[in-house]
């Protein structure tokens, strides 16, 4: 059974159909990657499965079990799914440790003393030790992105989505970031991204979608869809993005 | 080649340091010019010595200054007791416009109906209204204290104002937070607490100062239902004297309290604009 199972999810803004009918499976312990053109409905879909938006049809199933009915509490669901935005979205008055820690306090009703040695550790492992006490915007892209992955881990989710989350950063400090997901890839963490490094997705994907105004055009093993794509969208798309 | 250097400055500095000399030069002239005329020109005026005499009179001023001073206590009490139920009070106004639930609905409109009708009606009004409207009831003392009442007239009026600040503070904090805070599995609450309002009050501390500066200044509207405080003991003064210059005082008293606290908003307002960019 697949972990996540997205199965004809519709999603419409107004008259304006975003998700138009996507089936999508993330199996346990695969990194899954979504690319395609600027408005093909990535960052929606993420959002769909995070609850953050409401689906209009179709039905969306982590672990078998239907979490898109209408009228059930996300708050349950976001807690099981970690998510990281293209704008890092740190709260900014609060310093990093206390924005990792807000929400396992908060949410799972954790103590401040019985979570810290767990989310220093999670700083630790990501180059963020000695960075635990500074404020946002004394950190730089790289490690603010890095910081909003350790947030988004220390509820311990069993499913991490990404959108984007490199794209705003300068080139230099991709790598970094990459790294992370890399390390979360090898430690068996079940992820969904959307993504602009077709690099990147070709060499870590477990499976890549292609995205194109609403519709997966394309699935497959990264070698497949980067070496023979089949679809013409796609083709035109490849041609275009690995330019 | 390099540019030429004089006593280690850049050509661009030399010019910077002319500019600046030059704008000093020209700011205290025509400030001189400003000063001198004010004191050679209203001197001249038919009515000065009149003037002088009945509001810039030295002796009633060294005189009746401590008792206005004292007097002044009063609306620094008044202040004291309103601030705090005017923060609080226009917080939870601000929360209750934006309540979602619809069984909290009916506060929706309390809001609503709270902020229009304080907002729409003069501060002075207010005040006469609750402050001589309530104690008409025949309430036992101390109930029926104009300090009561008239504190009340000027915590709702200004809990509406500052409510609408806190709200637009509320609305400056860019949705992307709230995602992400929601995205953690925090509930609509705890957004708002933890992520939302603390972020919204900093944003608004400047506007929400000079919210206090203009209170600080409304207090003496009390003084129209009884509280002596400065601007009634002028009053009582200047019918003793038969001079003006008590009200003087009470305005110079006020600008010792009021001119520091807006140049600390407006330092802070400039910070916060320094920091957004
Ligand atoms: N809240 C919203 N209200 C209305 N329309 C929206 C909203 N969010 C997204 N859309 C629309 O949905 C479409 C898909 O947007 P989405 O952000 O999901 O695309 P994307 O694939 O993530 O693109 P990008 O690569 O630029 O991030 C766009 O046409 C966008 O205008
Ligand atoms: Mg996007």
């Amino acid at each position: 059974m697949a972990k996540l199972d997205l199965r004809g999810v519709v999603k419409r803004f107004g008259d304006n159909t975003v998700c138009d009918g996507i089936d999508l499976q993330v199996d346990t312990g695969d990194m899954v990657c979504l690319i395609g053109a600027s408005g093909a409905g990535k960052s929606t879909l993420l959002r769909c499965i995070n609850l953050l938006e409401p689906i209009e049809d179709g039905a969306i199933y982590l672990d078998g079990e239907d979490i898109s009915v209408p009228g059930l509490d996300p708050q349950g669901v976001r807690a099981r799914i970690g998510m990281v935005f293209q704008s890092y979205n740190l709260f900014p008055h609060m310093t990093a440790l206390e924005n990792a820690m807000l929400a396992p306090r908060r949410v799972l009703g954790r103590s401040r003393d019985d979570l810290r040695p767990e989310v220093e550790a999670l700083f630790t492992r990501f180059g963020l030790a000695d960075r635990m006490q500074n404020y946002p915007d004394q950190l730089s892209g790289g490690q603010q992105q890095r910081v909003a992955i350790v947030r988004a881990l220390a509820m311990r989710p069993e499913v991490m989505l990404f959108d984007e989350i490199t794209s705003a950063l300068d080139p230099q400090l991709v790598g970094e970031v990459l790294d992370v997901l890399l390390m979360l890839k090898a430690e068996g963490m079940t992820m969904l991204l959307a993504t602009h490094e077709m690099g990147f997705a070709r060499q870590a994907a477990d499976k890549v979608c292609f995205l194109k105004d609403g519709k997966i055009v394309e699935e497959g093993p990264p070698e497949t869809l980067f070496g023979s794509p089949k679809h013409p969208d796609t083709q035109a798309f490849l041609a275009r993005a690995l330019k | 080649m390099k540019t030429p250097k004089a006593a280690g400055l850049t050509r661009r500095e030399i010019y910077e340091a002319q500019q600046r000399r030059r704008s000093v030069l020209v700011a205290s002239t025509s400030t001189v010019l400003a000063v001198v005329a004010l004191v050679v020109l209203v001197p001249l005026t038919p009515g000065w010595d009149k003037v002088k005499r009945s509001f810039f009179n030295a002796d009633v001023l060294v005189d009746t200054f401590p008792k206005l001073l004292d007097a002044f206590l009063i609306n620094v009490m008044i202040f004291a007791w309103c601030a705090p139920a005017i923060a609080v009070l226009g917080l939870l106004i601000a929360l209750a416009r934006d309540a979602k639930s619809p069984a909290l609905f009916p506060l929706r409109i309390f809001g609503a109906t709270f902020t229009d009708v304080f907002r729409g009606v003069p501060v002075i009004l207010t005040v006469y209204l609750i402050g001589f409207g309530i104690p008409g009831l025949g309430l036992p003392r101390p109930w029926n204290s104009p300090y009561i009442w008239g504190s009340l007239a000027l915590i709702l009026t200004y809990s509406a104002y500052v409510a609408e600040i806190f709200r637009s503070g509320i609305d400056s904090v860019h949705h992307s937070q709230r995602s992400a805070a929601l995205s953690l599995g925090l509930s609509e609450r705890q957004v708002m607490r933890d992520v939302v309002l603390p972020q919204a009050v900093r944003n608004v501390v400047p506007a929400q100062m000079n919210m206090l500066i203009a209170l600080q200044k409304d207090v003496s509207l009390l003084s129209f239902i009884g509280p002596v405080e400065i601007f009634r003991q002028a009053g009582v003064f200047k019918s003793l004297t038969a001079n003006f210059t008590p009200y003087v005082g009470a305005a110079i008293i006020f600008l010792a309290v009021t001119i520091p606290a807006t140049r600390y908003a407006d330092y802070l307002m400039a910070k916060q604009m320094k920091e957004r960019r």
